[in-house]
């Protein structure tokens, strides 16, 4: 038995939940009593794989490719395939990027697996892993675990694991042999031709930079509803946000999404109004000092990382509070 | 352009959430159903696909007989005709079981793009796309927010993170999977609720697929041990009463308590 942790890198520059990852397969290492290695894909990446050697892992694939310089799913899945085929790990871990979740899905089944995605924690159970994962949008929690011949795989949701935990003390492999690994992948066995990648245009508005922020989501119910939030935000002199579903309806700009897919914020006050918490939009927010959250379902995800609430309807709410504010102190 | 387009039903989305007698899936007998909605996307995408150059959209969709309703509306916003793979009592199948089943009924369909939905809005695994792209042996992408055909290709737009962007070619036949927030949804009308009632719904029984071989299905690679729902970690004050109660003591700890006002 042992855990691999798959790293991703992105033209030489790391993305920065693998440290996530990294630090989780050394805690699941520790506590199955095994050990943990780290592989990272690419091409001319030698001095990434340096940087992991120091880590305390027992291992360091540097799996290089002139084919692996920019990512494709065919490329990485064979890549991969073949380095479990000489690594032989019991669990592959990954983090839970845009990157991971267009190729693991199809690596693991070409196995014959699964794997288990967005896992937000584990513990074990007579030496054996259970993960933690969501359904029904954070809803509801469900425990699973790995059934069959290894190996199996596993994506962690970003901001569930820490990436600056401590080594833990006496950890073993002071420094790692990095391995290099070359995979047998030809032109013709990649299907898909990737394209440079491009931004869309500047923001223009920066969440980051607000020292309060009113973020509304599905609750609002329709665009129409929208100046009723505004003039919270304009009482609380705060950015407007909105979570994912508003701007996929189009009702704001993508450019004020808070999320895993939009900005991440901390700002020292945020307002969830209508935002149920699914964690795409917590692990773009729940760093901030003061959270309030305004939502009728008492057992909305949201009220997790709320410090203030008030379970009630947003079209009751809003107006009380904007009228409160404005009553001198 | 022969589209086919996999779409699922969940249960809607402020459903009351209890956990069944076996502890590993939820009670269903009180839920109302919807289409996922990262599936209207897609439906929506391959809709004006067909729109801009010809050809038809099929509807695929595995679920016990109460799905035959999503199925409808699909037709009804303009799906040609629909395959209705009837799973007597699902539970929570891994989306590998259900990939297997969709990739078994698209047995001599022969489409050009086979389009999903992101991840479902019930088990949110985000993989059957992907899965069944393997099955089927079609290049893919995901996260796909648009499609542009070209000669014996197309050109896609995918979404990575941190605002960045980034074109991907690739042959036909592929699979995408759709991001939300495409295209704006359109609704059916109502002649398309008319037309719908005149459309084909190919059904076709799970078990008669032949995914099981003569040793049963192919074992699952993950198991679920229970269902729970989940623990607060933090305590949030929480301030009842009336609305104007309500937020007269929420503004009270903003200026005296958290002092950020």
């Amino acid at each position: 038995m042992s855990i691999l942790a798959v790293m991703e890198q992105r033209r030489g520059a790391w993305n920065r939940t693998s440290f996530e990852t990294l630090a989780a397969a050394r805690q699941f290492a520790a506590e199955l009593d095994t050990t943990a290695s780290a592989a990272v894909l690419g091409h001319s990446i030698g001095h990434l794989a340096a940087e992991l050697a120091p880590r305390h892992l027992q291992k360091v694939y540097a799996v290089e490719h002139p084919l692996l310089q920019d990512y494709t799913p065919d490329a990485y899945t064979i890549a991969l395939r073949q380095l479990l085929q000489q690594a032989t790990p019991s669990i592959v871990l990954f983090p839970h990027t845009y990157q991971v979740r267009d190729f693991l899905p199809k690596l693991a089944a070409s196995l014959g697996k699964v794997a288990v995605s967005g896992a937000i924690a584990h513990r074990l159970d007579h030496g054996q892993l259970v993960l933690a994962r969501q359904l029904f949008k954070g809803k509801v929690n469900v425990d699973v675990r790995f059934a069959g011949a290894a190996p199996h795989f596993a994506s962690l949701q970003a901001g569930a694991y820490r990436a600056d935990q401590p080594d833990p003390a006496g950890a073993p492999y002071p420094s790692a042999a990095v391995e290099q690994f070359a995979p047998r992948i030809s032109p013709g066995d990649i299907r898909t031709r990737p394209l440079e990648l491009f931004r869309e245009s500047q923001q223009s508005v920066d969440l980051g930079a607000a020292e309060t922020i009113v973020s509304v989501g599905r609750g609002i119910q329709e665009a129409g509803n929208l100046p009723l939030i505004e003039k919270l935000a304009q009482a609380l002199g705060a950015e407007l946000g909105a979570s994912r579903p508003v701007c996929d309806a189009g009702w704001l700009p993508n450019q004020r999404q808070v999320g895993s897919s939009g900005q991440t914020v901390a700002p020292k006050t945020y307002m969830a109004i209508g935002i149920s918490g699914a964690i795409q939009h917590l692990v773009g927010m729940k760093a901030s000092r003061t959270i309030v959250a305004i939502n009728k379902d008492p057992d909305a995800p949201i009220f997790e990382v709320a410090d203030y609430g008030i379970v009630g309807d947003l079209f009751q709410v809003v107006p009380a509070l904007v009228e409160a504010l404005q009553k001198p102190k | 352009m022969k589209i086919v387009v996999a779409i699922k039903q969940v249960p809607v989305r402020d459903s009351p959430w209890r956990i069944d007698f076996s502890g590993k899936w939820i009670e269903e007998a009180d839920l109302s159903y919807e289409i996922n909605e990262p599936d209207a996307y897609a439906l929506e995408a391959g809709l004006q696909l067909k729109e801009a150059h010809g050809g038809e959209v099929v509807a695929l969709c595995a679920g016990p007989p109460r799905v035959a309703q999503t199925i409808r509306e699909a037709l009804a916003k303009g799906a040609d005709r629909a395959i209705h793979i009837v799973e007597e009592d699902p539970g929570a199948p891994d989306p590998l079981a259900t990939a297997r089943l969709l990739a078994a009924a698209l047995h001599g369909e022969a489409p050009d793009l086979v389009l999903t939905g992101l991840e479902s809005d019930d088990l949110g695994y985000g993989q059957t796309g992907a899965i069944l792209a393997e099955l089927l042996g079609l290049p893919h992408a995901t996260i796909v927010m648009h499609v542009e055909i070209l000669d014996g290709g197309i050109r896609v737009k995918r979404e990575l993170e941190d605002g960045w962007f980034q074109h991907v070619e690739m042959p036909v036949p592929a699979l995408l999977a759709i991001q939300s927030g495409f295209s704006k949804l359109r609704y059916a009308t109502l002649m398309g609720i008319k037309k719908a009632k005149t459309k084909q719904v190919r059904r076709v029984m799970a078990a008669d697929l032949g995914v099981a071989g003569p040793e049963g299905a192919p074992a699952a690679s993950v198991t679920i041990d229970r269902l729970y729902l989940p623990q607060r970690t933090k305590r949030t004050q929480l301030f009842a009463g009336s609305p104007q109660q309500a937020a007269a003591q929420l503004v009270e700890k903003l200026r005296f308590e958290a002092r950020v006002i």
